[in-house]
Order: structure tokens, then sequence, then C-alpha cells
């Protein structure tokens, strides 16, 4: 009885606050925590403050997948936000379902938003886009995979601290002098496992992850992980761990603590771990370019990026897509894009921004910031390194970690391992199709 | 198990039965019968395309590896918790039943892990022997130990293992301090008349008596193993490493998350609907047993 | 024999002190972690004793919450915590005690099924039937309600059962009696059968209170809004960061407020606490 009363009770109130103020909410979930989380509620709030007709709700949902599963329940449920921040592997997963999700190209057009696709950074919108350039959501923190060292433990096992190895060979040498000089449980090693040793790697060496220009080009595509260079990459992998130079650090990047540590003084992962890096490392520290493998022609040729975009759910009103358009136009304003990117070490989103802090001259300070940057726009992207669009790439990375893990132990050659990581990936995208193109 | 005396009438019964039910059918039986529809049809992620085919997500089950390697999981994860928290507990409670002075005191002691959340659990064990941060792991590896849960399957299950017992000893613990409490002490005095030495007392007489619970708890551990412990899975290593840690439940859970395969998930959980209703079975009739005498 | 005896109780402590010892070490560790900062834990060089940042700590936890993750001061967490574990306690006791008393004191068609609608759900967690059952929520408008926290753990046959064993052993001549008195079916449910059930209910609420407190899954799933997390899912969430390292001292102190409560009702009410847990499994 008293449940009954309450509930109707929450239920009046309820009413009686969405009549009152007549502002159209709009829910934005996302995945975002430390630094970047104050960043999400930081302009939320300068977002309701600048207008009033709408408001801009964030809401942390856990992990990118936690986010992505939570999401994708409300929706089954009719109960989506508006815009959901969903990491760089789901946008197959995102396209594939007509009418789940509001393209941002067409969000725009339709509310009559000044927006032009052109004033944004191609390296970064291509990984969002159709092969015909539309896009379909909104980038919004973006980074891309560098290299991190310790300069000094270069330093303490001789090593030219300002001049990086540039190759993987180079760093499997500077690795073992590191070994040598006390960093005996870990020379290097890299998080994401997958996203850096699978598909950075094969953009950065303009090899194909998989047919069908890594997916843009259809949902039939056939994954291509266990051509030579992945094998030869995995090899290596395998033998260093048993020398002891390599120490795997997990699929995710949980072990990034290990760089700041200092226990593992070279960390390949993202860009954005600057500001844990900044926070943390009681070290002189740097970053640069990923290495490469000196025989691959053509290598390095430019590196993809990582992070998330911002996606429209389908199915909701025009007030609240118009409120949704207003609050990107007011994301890609040239000052915020700068402030974005220059705190939260995220890359900037339009060429004007770029322009801005460059002309500033910010980077000969902190060059560790463009090093991203740099590194996506060293060659133009050919059809091997515009980024990956596989469905199911959460489920697929999983698998590959299984099977690069299953390498790392001992249990399989590093030659079966990525022949199971293809067939059984396969698999997977054969199943995503299947349901998309019905 | 019926009353002879009892009350006519069949308004009041129903309005009684009515709250209890409806929660039941809304969100139980419902929910339920809509995993069966599920796992007979393939959709998206998004549920924007569907069609329907009959069992052929439960045939891809059966023929991939996974799912014989995740009950497997189960199975060896069951065998090791169980046997473990039961001998632990076991020993503590023989010790407590000496009934020495503050025993109570260590039997508070000993109980209070029951209230701590699986989640949680997990998150301290995690804690400890995380490779890069924990105290545990740093200590395994200057003895020399090459400790690295997050590649060796092994030692993940190793980890998982030991924190589904922890917390299980408690609840073992108590029954198995019940189970020695109800021995008629003129049954044990009466053994160490007879000059049998405390193991040999122990073994012949003691253990034997207390099978009827041993059995129960048993029942209840694999239970415990096979549903309770998502939270301390989910925590520590989520599967891995290679699905090495990944049991029937945690499976039902992360094959439909992302909306990636939510038939197979689905008849997962139907498969295991099935199991439970056998083991639900089971239990019952020892609980009639146990309240018919 | 008397040596022997010694000898025996002396081994009793060693072992006891042991086994407390062991089952104390994680939550200890976890409590000496809520007394550092960040980088200490962070960098792995946390000593084995607690560290000057108590305070601070647990004031910023309590009061302020992460600066990343969730944001929520924790209190507020342990609120809806609460909130939620009292009301699957209390809900699950009103509904069971009601059904147990129609299934042991009337005799209708149907009995039986229905006994038997309720038993099936005894052991099925949640977790199994997840996707569903968030559907059906939803689909009610529960989501981020205490509603849809506590009502679909309601339902669960636990309860029912417990109050229908207990419910058999009240001897038929206490109704009879009644009857003679001429009392109907409430006022032997409110005079007689209510005022025997005390301690039951008692230890059943203690029991399910834990419960209601620790769950996992399914409140990671229906709470969509930060002020409506439960202090369990805080936990996960400030553990789990993208692009950022986990403030370890918070979410472990985080760990030892999440403990407090369930512990303090185990070991305050520990007698109703060992009457529940071993009447539930009669």
């Amino acid at each position: 009885m008293t449940k009954f009363r309450y509930s109707v009770a929450t239920a009046a109130l309820v009413l009686s606050t969405t009549g009152a103020l007549a502002q159209t909410e709009i829910q934005w979930w996302h995945a975002m925590t430390g630094a970047n989380n104050d960043v999400i509620v930081r302009l939320s709030e300068e977002f309701n403050a600048s207008q009033k007709d709408y408001k801009v709700v964030p809401a942390y949902k856990g992990s990118y997948a936690d986010t992505l599963n939570a999401g994708i329940a409300a929706f089954r449920a009719n109960q989506a936000p508006h815009i959901m921040q969903v990491f760089e592997v789901g946008t197959a997963t995102m396209m594939g379902a007509k009418g789940a999700v509001k393209p941002v190209q067409d969000l725009m057009r339709e509310a009559g938003e000044n927006f032009d696709p052109k004033s944004y950074l191609p390296a970064i919108t291509g990984y969002y886009s159709t092969v015909k350039g539309e896009m379909l959501s909104f980038p919004f923190n973006s980074s891309s995979a560098v290299m991190w060292y310790n300069k000094d433990a270069f330093r303490k096992a001789g090593l030219n601290a300002d001049v990086p190895p540039k190759t993987w060979p180079e760093v499997f040498d500077a690795a073992r002098k590191l070994k040598a000089a006390g960093w005996d449980k870990c020379g290097f090693s890299t998080a994401w496992v997958t996203w850096l040793n699978i598909e950075q790697l094969g953009a950065w060496h303009n090899v194909p992850v998989g047919t069908k220009s890594n997916g843009f080009d259809g949902f039939d595509s056939v994954f291509q992980v266990n051509s030579p260079l992945f094998v030869k990459h995995l090899t290596n992998l395998v033998d260093l761990q048993k020398e002891g130079v390599f120490s795997y650090s997990g699929r995710t990047n949980t072990g990034e603590g290990r760089f700041t540590s200092g226990e593992c003084p070279i960390f390949l992962t993202s860009s954005a771990f600057f500001g844990n890096v900044r926070a943390n490392a009681k070290f002189d520290w740097a970053n640069t370019v990923m290495p490469y493998y000196p025989d691959q022609p053509g290598a390095p040729q430019n590196s993809i990026i990582g992070g998330a975009s911002l996606w429209v759910m389908g199915g909701k009103s025009a007030a609240e897509y118009k409120g949704v358009a207003r609050f990107f136009t007011f994301l890609s304003d040239v000052d915020r894009q700068v402030k974005l990117h220059t705190e939260s070490g995220y890359l900037p989103i339009t060429k004007a921004a770029y322009a801005k802090v460059k002309d500033s001259g910010f980077y000969k300070e902190r060059p560790f910031l463009e090093t991203p940057l740099l590194q996506l726009n060293n060659k133009e992207p050919t059809e091997n390194s515009r980024g990956v669009r596989f469905g199911n790439l959460v489920q697929i990375r999983d698998i590959w970690s299984e099977e690069i893990e299953a390498a790392l132990n001992g249990q399989k050659t590093p030659k079966a391992a990525l022949d199971a990581a293809a067939e059984r990936g396969n698999a997977v995208l054969r199943q995503f199709e299947r349901t998309v193109t019905r | 198990m019926n009353k002879t005396a009892t009350f006519k009438g069949y308004l009041i019964p129903a309005l009684l039965l009515a709250p209890q039910l409806a929660i039941t059918l809304v969100f139980f039986y419902w929910p339920a019968s809509q995993a069966v529809w599920q796992s007979f049809l393939v959709q998206d992620a998004f549920g924007t395309s569907t069609e329907f085919v009959w069992f052929e997500n439960y045939k891809e089950l059966f023929s991939k590896p996974d799912y014989y390697k995740a009950l497997w999981n189960t199975l060896v994860f069951s065998t090791l918790v169980t046997s473990f928290s039961l001998s632990i507990a076991l020993l503590l409670a023989v010790m407590a039943d000496r009934q020495i002075r503050g025993y109570q005191v260590y039997t508070t002691l000993l109980i209070w892990p029951y209230a701590v959340a699986p989640a949680i659990a997990g998150v301290l064990w995690m804690f400890m022997f995380n490779p890069s941060l924990g105290i545990m792991a740093k200590g395994l590896r200057s003895v020399g130990y090459d400790w690295n849960p997050l590649l060796n399957g092994n030692q993940a299950m190793a980890l998982v293992v030991m924190a589904a017992v922890w917390k299980q000893i408690s609840y073992n613990f108590l029954f198995f301090l019940a189970g020695l409490q109800a021995i008629p002490k003129s049954v044990i005095e009466a053994a160490t008349i007879d000059g049998a030495r405390p193991m040999r007392r122990f073994w012949t007489i003691i253990f034997p008596l207390l099978s009827p619970t041993t059995f129960f708890l048993l029942v209840v551990n694999v239970v415990y193993v096979f549903f309770d412990t998502f939270g301390i899975i989910d925590t520590i290593t989520g599967g891995g490493p290679s699905k090495a840690t990944e049991t029937l439940v945690y499976k039902v859970y992360s094959d439909g998350k992302g909306g990636a395969d939510l038939g197979g998930s689905a008849a997962q959980s139907v498969i295991l609907l099935f199991i439970v209703i056998c083991l639900t079975a089971i239990q019952f009739r020892y609980i009639e047993r146990k309240v018919t005498y | 024999m008397v040596e022997n005896r010694t000898f025996g109780d002396r081994l009793a402590y060693l072992i006891l002190t042991i086994g407390v010892l062991i089952l104390a070490f994680p939550v200890y560790l976890t409590f000496v972690a809520s007394t550092w900062d960040a980088a200490t834990i962070i960098n792995g060089q946390m000593p084995l004793y607690p560290g000057p940042f108590f305070a601070e700590n647990y004031y910023r936890t309590l009061f302020i919450g992460t600066a990343g993750t969730t944001r929520e001061p924790v209190i507020n967490m342990m609120i809806n915590s609460f909130v939620m574990a009292m009301a699957i306690a209390l809900g699950k006791i009103f509904i069971s005690v009601l059904s147990a008393y129609a299934v042991v004191y009337y005799r209708f068609p149907f009995r039986m099924a229905a006994f038997w609608l309720i038993f099936l759900t005894l052991m099925l967690p949640v977790e199994v039937r997840i996707f569903p059952t968030f559907k059906v929520v939803a689909d009610i408008g529960f989501l981020d309600t205490y509603q849809g926290l506590a009502v679909p753990l309601i339902a669960s046959a636990t309860g029912t059962l417990l109050f229908r064993q207990f419910f058999m052993t009240i001897p038929d001549e206490l109704l009879e009696a009644s009857k003679i008195d001429g009392a109907g079916p409430f006022r032997f449910f409110k005079d007689t059968v209510l005022p025997l059930s005390m301690t039951t209910v008692a230890a059943l609420f203690v029991i399910q209170f834990i419960y209601g407190w620790n769950q996992y899954l399914w409140p990671l799933l229906i709470t969509t809004k930060d002020s409506m997390q439960t202090i369990v899912i805080g936990i996960k969430k400030m553990i789990v960061t993208a692009d950022a390292l986990t403030e370890w001292q918070l979410a472990m102190t985080t760990a030892v407020l999440a403990m407090l409560p369930p512990v303090a009702v185990v070991i305050l009410m520990q007698r109703l606490f060992v009457k529940g847990l071993v009447d539930q499994e009669k």
C-alpha cells in the first residue's frame, strides 16, 4: 500500500517537474573516467548555461563495453539515450542496425545547423564515415597509439634518450639492453593487445586486416590476420616473452600502471594515456611514433585512430534532434576544441583547431601531444589504413586476444593461433553479415 | 506435508497468493518465456531484423568447443571450490567445537566473510594478486614464481577459486559447527572411554554422523559455484584468459553482451533453466525427506 | 590425558587463529589501501601498514566522490543500497508470509500448481534471465527507480519455502483452538501465526538484507542515472576505467564502506543470522 502510494507520488512529481520547466532533456551516456569525466560534465554545464531550451544530462555507464551493452539493452526496451558514446570498434555494430541510429550528417541537415563535413580532420572523421564520405557519428575523444618510453631508464641502460628506437628490431634491442640494465621483468609491453598488434600494426604497414578495405566496402569481408606480417610480429612477441624482454599486460589498459610505476620502460598504448603519465610517472618520459618493420615496403604508412564517437540514437522527436544538433555545433567550436585538446590530450577534430594549436607554438613545449597527429597524417590513407569496420568487433577482439594469449603462453604456435583467430573471427563476421543484410 | 486443519474458501487464498504470483509471473515466467522464444531467433544487436531459425542456435552451441570448455571449467571450478571450502571449514569447525575459551569470538571472526558481496570479494583478491600492483603478486614474483594470471589460465583459475573459497568457508563452517554440536556428547564420550585416539574417533564416529550435513553442503556449494560466483569472475578475470575461467553462467552473460549473439545466449539460458529445474527437484526431495521425519 | 587435552587445545587455538588471520588478510589489505594515496598504490609500492591518508580518503569518498568515474558521493550510493536492501528484505517477507499462509492453511484447486510455480524460481538467479527481465522492467517504466531495483529480486521462492516450513511446525491444535474461539483466518494469522513467526521473520530479514545489499549485475544494468547507483556497482565503475588510471585508494575506501553494513549486521545479529541461514536450508 505504502509502496503504491509512493510510486504515485513519484509519478506526480515527475509530471509536475517536466511540466514546469518545459526544457527538452538530452540524455548522454558515456564511458569517460578521471579527468575526462570532468571534461564531459563541464561541457554539459557550459552548454546548459549557454541556452535555455535544452538540457544535456550526462551519465557514466561504466566501461565502453558496458556502455554499449546498456545502450543496446535500452534501445530494445525503447529507453535509449539520445547520445551514446561508442568506442571505435563498435562502429560497424552501430551502422548495421538501420533505424537504430540517426546518421550525424542527416541530423545536422534536418536540424538546419551550419555543418561542413570538410572542416573536420579526415584522418579522424574517415573512421566514422561511409565510403562516400557521409559522417555517421560525431568524433568525440580520439587518440592514436604511440610508444611511451622512460628516458631515465634509457640513460641508465646506456641508450640515447633523445633518439628513441624507430623500428621494431631497434625496439627489441633497446628492450634487451634495458633488461640487462635491471628491467628484467619487462623490457617493453603493450596495452590493448589487439588494437596495437593487429589493427594499428596493419595500418602502419599498409597491410590489410581483412578484405574489402578492412570491411569499409562491405560486410562480406574476410580476415587476413594470419598473413606473414602478423605472424612475424606475434612470433617475435612470443620469443621475446620467453626471453623475458616482452611482458604481456592484458587485453585492455589495466596494465598501463606498469609504465608509470617504472616497471616497463617502453610501453605502447593510447596517446590519451598522457594525463596519467603526467600525474603519476616520477621519472623523465616522452613518447614517439610507433615502431615499424623496415623490410615491409611502404612502412610506415599512417596510424588509425582509437577512442570513441558520439552516436545519435534513432526514434527520437524532431525537437530532441534539434537539441542534439545544437550541442554538436557547440562542441565543434574552434576554441572549445583547442581547449579540449590541450587539456585532455585527446585529438582536435577540426582542421581549424589543429592549425590554431600548431600556430600557437604549443607543440614545441609539448611535442608528445602532436605525436599522434603526425602519425595519423603521415601519409594519405590507403584502403588498408583508413580504419577497420568489422561487425561485432568487440567479440572478435576477444577472440583475437584469446588466440594471442594462447600463443604467448605456449599452447599454440603463432601461426596456428592466428589461423584460428582468422577462422573464428570470420565465423563472427558471417553471423553479423546475416543479421544486417535482411 | 499437508495440514489436517485448514480454512475454507477460494477468494482469500487467491488474494494472499496474488502478490507473489504476480511478481513471479511478470519477472520470472514472462522473461523466461521470452528467453525461450529468443533462443529460436537470430537477431542483430538492436533487434531491428529478426529471423526465425528453429534449433539452429542450439546446434551451433553444441557444435563449438567453447560450450564444452565452459562446461569443463564449471566442473573444475565446482570441484576445487567445493573440496577446498568444505575441508577447510570442517577443520575449523572441529577445532571450534572443542569449546575452548573464547570459541564464540572465533566463530564470529570466522563467519563474517559471508556478508561480503561476491563482486567485492573479487575486487579484494584481484587487488592482492594484480600483476602490476598487487602485494601478493609482487611477493610471488620476488621468490621467482612467474605469476601472470592475465596470461596463465591455471593461475587465473586458482585466483578465482581462492576468492570463491574465501567467501564460502564461513557458510560451510557454520553448518559443520551446527552439525557437530548436534552430535550427542555421550556418543563421543563413549568412544573416548573405549580409548579411541582423536583422529580415529573423528573418522570412524564423528564424520559418518556428519554425512547428511556434508551431502547437503555439497549440493549448496555446487549451486553457489554455478550461480553466485558471477560477481567474482566478472571483477577478477572477466572469463579470461582464453576463456579459462568462463563458466556456463558467465558465458550466458558474455555471449549476450553487446547484443552480439542474443539467440545463442538465450539458448544457453534455456539449457541452464533445465539444469536448475533438475537441481531444484533434487533439493526438493531432500527438503521433503528432512521435513517428514 | 590432561597433557593431551592441553596440546589439543593449543592446536585448536593455533589453527583457528591462522584461519581468522587468513580470512581477515584481504580485508586488512583493503583497509591499508584506503589509507594511502593513489600514486603509492598504482606504482605498486604500498606497504603493509596503514598510511596517513585515512581521513582524507574517507572524507572524499563519502562526501565528494571520485574525481572521475561515478562522481557521486558514496554516502548517496550507500543510501541507495540501503533502500534497495530494505525494500528487498521487507518485500520478500511480506509477499512470502502471505503466500506461505495460503499454501499451508487453505485447500483450493491448483494449490500445488501455485506452489510449484513459486518453488521453481528457487534457484534461478537473475543472471540467467537478465536480458529479457531488463526489457520487462523497462516496459513497465521501472528503470532508474527503487521499484525497479527491488521488485524483480523479490520474485524468489526462498522466503515462501522458509515460512511454509515454519508454519508446518505450528501445531494443528492451535488452529483448532482458535477456530473454537470463533477466530477467522485473519485473526488466527494476526494473533497466533504472526507472533510465533517473529524470530523467523527477523532471521529472514537479516539474510535478505545482506542478499539485497550485495546485488551486483541487476543494478549494474538497470540504473542509468548516476544518482541511482548502489555502492557495489560504484566500486565496479571506479575500477574499470578508460584512458585513466583507477583511483585505487578511493575504490578501496568504497570497498571498506560497502562491507561495513552487511558485516556489521552479521556480527551484531549473529544469532538471528545463524538461525536464518540454518532454517532457510532445512
